[in-house]
């Protein structure tokens, strides 16, 4: 079994509205030292093993369904867990 | 002409589009659940706005898996006209029908009242009954209709033309180019936040999102329709 962690963001390279206001918010608490804030997902799968590489399926899941790479980036971490 | 009004989960303005069909524009009109697996019946697909399976994960994303997904996509290569707004829009771009994608509005709010439109292009099936440069009047209701694509694609929307509608005067969302609706390349997929459905009747303050509907029925009769 595998425990697997997924970031989605948006790319560096689209305005990220939420984050922008969330950094002046910051600012006014006097945190001037933030100079960017990005906000994103995170989703934890819990993944059988199975006769698929598991690195791949989730590359495939995050292309196809759990970002949309037009304007999200993604990474993820993939833990191997001993079943309960 | 045949409309189908697809209905998810969660839409809410599958009502709306179905009367501005049936009673408005006076074409045959049929709401189709969104397991349904053909749509050879239909000669036009709409899709309403609302927030398809909870705008869960993103708007649109969950939506763009579903049956009568697949039909959409084979009804828009046989060449039908498919109308997706609001939710639609954001539904036609998770499929991959047209180029881009939704961010949040540019001042996080959801912005629910009437803008003005330019139409850009009255060369498509969608807009040929407007005048081009035609300044009309359409409400929005979205949270997430901040149009987005990379400056490669932008640059093919604008050199085949695929702009339809901007916002005109003040942009409410902050979209790219103040695009407010777009075509596909084959001129058969439009993609727009505001809701012309909600725009047909002066009762409703406006009926300028009528023509868009029957700029649909002109051209299905030219080439449906002998004597037309």
């Amino acid at each position: 079994m595998y425990k697997v962690k997924v970031f989605v963001t948006l790319r560096e390279s689209v305005l990220d509205p939420q984050g922008t206001v969330v950094k002046s918010s910051l600012h006014s608490l006097n945190y001037q030292e933030v100079s960017d804030v990005r906000i994103g997902k995170y989703m934890e799968l819990t993944i059988e093993k199975s006769d698929r590489p598991v690195e791949e399926m989730v590359k495939e899941m995050c292309e196809r369904l759990l970002a949309n790479v037009v304007i999200e980036d993604y990474r993820y971490e993939i833990e191997e867990a001993v079943a309960q | 002409m045949r409309f189908a009004v697809i209905v998810f989960p969660g839409s809410n303005c599958d009502v709306d589009m179905y009367h501005a069909v049936k009673d408005e524009l006076g074409a045959e009109v049929e709401y189709v659940w969104h397991d349904r697996k053909n749509l050879d019946d239909f000669d036009g697909i709409l899709l309403p706005g609302g927030f398809s399976y909870g705008d869960y994960l993103r708007s649109g994303a969950i939506a763009r898996f579903s049956n009568v997904m697949k039909e959409v996509v084979k009804a828009a290569e046989a060449g039908k006209p498919v109308l997706g707004v609001c939710n639609g829009f954001q539904i036609l771009l998770e499929a991959g029908l047209l180029p881009g994608a939704m961010r949040r509005n540019e001042s996080l709010k959801f912005i629910c009242r009437q803008v003005e439109l330019k139409v850009e292009n009255n060369q498509t099936m969608f807009s040929s009954t407007y005048e081009i440069d035609e300044v009309i009047t359409i409400p929005i209701a979205h949270g997430e209709g901040n149009y987005y694509c990379d400056e490669e694609t932008l640059a093919k929307l604008k050199a085949n033309n695929q702009i339809v509608f901007t916002y005109n005067g003040s942009n409410p969302n902050g979209s790219l180019e103040d695009i407010a609706g777009i075509i596909n390349e084959k001129g058969n997929v439009l993609g727009m936040m505001p809701h012309p459905e909600r725009a047909v009747d002066e009762l409703l303050g406006g009926a300028d999102g009528l023509k868009l509907f029957q700029s649909i029925v002109k051209q299905w009769r030219e080439a449906h329709v002998v004597n037309a």
